[in-house]
C-alpha cells in the first residue's frame, strides 16, 4: 500500500523569542516514571509545557499519553498500586510533593474526559455543582458564572431557554461542550483533555476545536489526541510518545513538517500507529 | 470483488421448516411458568375464597380477644399494628448499616484486598444462615448481651428485666441483621451499575470523595436501595422464626408503648392458630383471615415503597 502524504495544514509558526517571552514554561515533567504494579507505563519523561498555548500528546494507544494527562491532576491516584517517581511541577511546585492539597490542585487544573459524563442533573447544576461545593450560594452569583460559562463554551445560544432541562437530553457534541463549561466554571489555570472529540460527528469535532482555540487565550491547554489532523489544526506544540517514552518534542510545525526522529515522521505520516 | 446483488437469481427463499427442539423447548419453558402462575393462583384462590369468608373491618382493625380462637369475638387489630411496627422499625436500622456496607465495600475497600474479600463472603454466608439461628442469635446477643448489660448499667439493683427480656427493638434488630445481606447486594448492585465517569468528573471538579458519594453516587443509587429494603420487607414481614424468643406474644391485653415492650404478631398469630387452636376447624376462618391481612399487609408496605422508588425515578431522570 502506497503511503500518501498527509495533507495537513498547519498554522503559522509563532517566532521563538515571542514564545518565550510570551508564554513562559507552566508544567515541568523532570525524569517522571510511572508504574502500574509491576508494568512501567512512563518512562523518565522530562520536558515543560508553556503558558496560554495548546499542547496535544500523540502517540499510538498504551503509549502513555493519557496516563501522563492524569499525572497532571493527579487522576491517576484513584488507581490501586500506581507508584510514581519524579517530579511534575506546575509553576514551580511539585505537585507529588507531601502535603499538596490534591482538591485544590484538580479546581486549578479542570479536565475533560474522552466520553462526555455530564451529572444526571439539569444543564444549570452541572456548572454549579463545584461552584456550591467551594460555597458559592447566592443564586445572582451563581446565574452570573453559569451563563458566562456557557457563552465561554458557546453553549449559551443554543440552551439558555432550558437551563433547568437534563444534561441528558442534550446531543452529544452539546454534553461535551457543557463538560468542558463545567471545567472552566471554576476558573483553572490548566485545562487537561483526553481526545474530547473522538466520540463526536464532524461537524460538532469542529465546534469543540473552534472552541479550543478560543479558550486557548485564557488557559493552558493540553489535550490527548489519536487525530493527526486534530494535533495539527489545533496545537502548538506536539509531544510524540511511543511505548511510555516520549520520543520527541517540539513545536507543531516541526513535529509535522520536519521532525528530528525518523519514528516521529513514520508515525505522523501515517505508516505505522 | 464484491458480488453482484442479485436475489432474483438465486431463487426464492423456500418454506421454513419445522424443528421439532425448538418447539419442544419452547412448549417446556412455557409449560414451567404456566406451572409457577398456577401454583401462585391456587394458594391465593384458596386462601382468599375461605378467608373472605368471616372478612370485616372489625376482624382487621379489632382488638385481640382472650379468647382469640372464637370466630365471633376475635380481631387482629394488634397484630396488624405489631407486625408494621416491626418491620418499619427493621427499615430503619437495616437501611442506614446496609447502605454504609456496600458503600465502604464499592467505594472505599480496593476490590481485591483480602479484607474486602472476607466481608463479601461474610454477606453471602449471612443470607444462607436459616432464620431460626437468627432468632436464637437475637435471644442470645441482643436480649442477654445487650439487653442485659443495660439493665444492670441503668437499673442496678433491679430484679425485673427492662432491656433484658424480648421486646419489639430486639425483634427489629433481630430481624434487621437477617435482612442486611439483601439491602447490602442490592445496594453494590446499584452503585457499580454508576458510570465511573461520573465519580471522576465529580472529582476532577476539585470534589472530595465524600461529596462526590453524597451528592452524585448516592442519588443515582436510591432506587436500588428501595428495591433492597423492598424485598428486605418482603422477606421480614412473614418470618416467624427469628421473633419467636425476641419479642413477640401469645397474647397481650393492651398494644406496646414502647420498644423495649412485647408486641403481637401476624405470622406469629398465623402460627399459634395453626398449633394452638383448641377446635381447629372451628378457628380456621380467622387462621385463613389472619393470612390473608398478613399477605395485604406485606403488600401494602411493598406498595408504598414502590411509589416512592417510582417517584425517585422520574425525579431522577426529569430533574429539578
Amino acid at each position: 500500500m502506497a503511503v500518501t502524504p498527509l495533507n495537513l495544514k498547519v498554522r503559522a509558526e509563532v517566532p521563538a523569542g515571542e514564545i518565550a517571552a510570551d508564554h513562559p514554561e507552566l508544567i515541568t515533567f523532570e525524569r517522571l516514571s510511572l508504574w502500574y504494579g509491576a508494568a512501567q507505563a512512563l518512562q523518565d519523561i522530562s520536558f515543560g509545557i508553556r503558558e496560554r498555548l495548546v499542547t496535544a500528546f500523540i502517540g499510538p494507544s498504551g503509549c502513555g499519553k493519557s496516563t501522563l494527562l492524569r499525572c497532571l491532576n493527579r487522576m491517576n491516584d484513584l488507581i490501586d498500586g500506581v507508584r510514581i517517581t519524579g517530579q511534575v511541577r506546575i509553576a514551580g511546585q511539585d505537585i507529588y510533593a507531601p502535603g499538596v492539597d490534591v482538591i485544590e490542585l484538580r479546581r486549578r487544573v479542570g479536565m475533560v474526559f474522552q466520553r462526555s459524563n455530564p451529572f444526571p442533573k439539569s444543564i444549570y447544576d452541572n456548572i454549579a455543582y463545584a461552584l456550591r461545593l467551594q460555597g458559592i450560594r447566592r443564586k445572582a452569583e451563581l446565574d452570573e458564572i453559569v451563563e458566562k460559562s456557557l457563552r465561554s463554551a458557546a453553549l449559551w445560544e443554543e440552551v439558555k431557554d432550558r437551563l433547568h432541562a437534563s444534561a441528558l437530553g442534550l446531543s452529544g457534541g452539546q454534553q461535551q461542550r457543557l463538560c468542558i463549561a463545567r471545567a472552566i466554571a471554576v476558573q483553572p489555570d490548566i485545562l487537561l483533555m483526553d481526545e474530547p472529540a473522538s466520540a463526536l460527528d464532524p461537524i460538532a469535532t469542529a465546534k469543540i476545536e473552534d472552541l479550543i482555540l478560543d479558550l486557548k487565550r485564557d488557559y493552558t491547554i493540553v489535550i490527548v489526541t489519536h487525530n493527526m489532523q486534530q494535533a495539527a489544526r489545533i496545537s502548538d506544540y506536539t509531544a510524540f510518545f511511543y511505548l511510555g517514552e516520549l520520543i520527541e518534542y517540539d513545536t507543531t510545525t516541526r513535529i509535522f513538517t520536519n521532525p528530528a526522529r525518523k519514528q516521529t515522521e513514520d508515525y505522523v505520516t501515517g505508516r505505522f500507529g | 470483488m464484491n458480488r453482484p446483488i442479485n436475489l432474483a437469481a438465486r431463487g426464492p427463499f423456500g418454506v421454513g421448516r419445522f424443528e421439532p427442539v425448538s418447539f419442544f423447548c419452547t412448549g417446556l419453558t412455557g409449560a414451567a411458568t404456566f406451572l409457577i402462575l398456577a401454583i401462585l393462583a391456587v394458594i391465593l384462590g384458596n386462601i382468599i375464597w375461605h378467608g373472605g369468608a368471616g372478612f370485616s373491618l372489625r376482624f382487621i382493625f379489632g382488638s385481640a380477644d382472650r379468647d382469640m380462637f372464637d370466630p365471633a369475638r376475635a380481631g387482629v387489630g394488634p397484630m396488624v399494628f405489631g407486625t408494621a411496627a416491626r418491620v418499619i422499625l427493621m427499615t430503619l436500622f437495616v437501611l442506614p448499616v446496609g447502605v454504609a456496607t456496600a458503600i465502604y465495600l464499592t467505594e472505599y475497600a480496593r476490590s481485591g484486598a483480602l479484607l474486602t474479600r472476607v466481608i463479601r463472603s461474610a454477606v453471602n454466608n449471612l443470607a444462607g444462615v436459616p432464620s431460626i439461628v437468627f432468632g436464637l442469635f437475637g435471644l442470645g446477643f441482643f436480649i442477654s448481651a445487650v439487653g442485659g448489660s443495660l439493665d444492670g448499667l441503668l437499673y442496678p439493683g433491679n430484679p425485673k428485666p427492662v432491656w433484658g427480656k424480648p421486646a419489639l427493638i430486639w425483634a427489629s434488630l433481630t430481624l434487621a441483621v437477617m435482612t442486611l445481606p439483601v439491602v447490602i447486594v442490592a445496594t453494590e448492585e446499584s452503585l457499580r451499575a454508576i458510570p465511573p465517569g461520573l465519580r471522576e468528573a465529580s472529582l476532577a471538579l476539585g470534589a472530595t470523595k465524600l461529596q462526590t458519594i453524597l451528592r452524585i453516587v448516592l442519588p443515582q443509587a436510591l432506587p436500588g436501595i428501595l428495591t433492597g429494603s423492598i424485598l428486605a420487607v418482603s422477606r421480614a414481614a412473614g418470618e416467624v422464626a427469628p421473633i419467636l424468643f425476641t419479642g413477640a406474644a401469645y397474647y397481650m391485653a393492651s398494644l406496646p408503648r414502647a420498644l423495649t415492650d412485647q408486641f403481637m404478631d401476624l405470622a406469629y398469630h398465623v402460627f399459634v392458630l395453626s398449633t394452638q387452636a383448641p377446635d381447629v376447624d372451628k378457628s380456621r376462618p380467622i387462621l385463613y383471615g389472619t393470612v390473608v391481612v398478613l399477605l395485604g399487609l406485606t403488600f401494602a408496605l411493598n406498595v408504598v415503597a414502590i411509589l416512592i422508588r417510582t417517584r425517585v425515578r422520574r425525579r431522577l431522570r426529569q430533574l429539578g
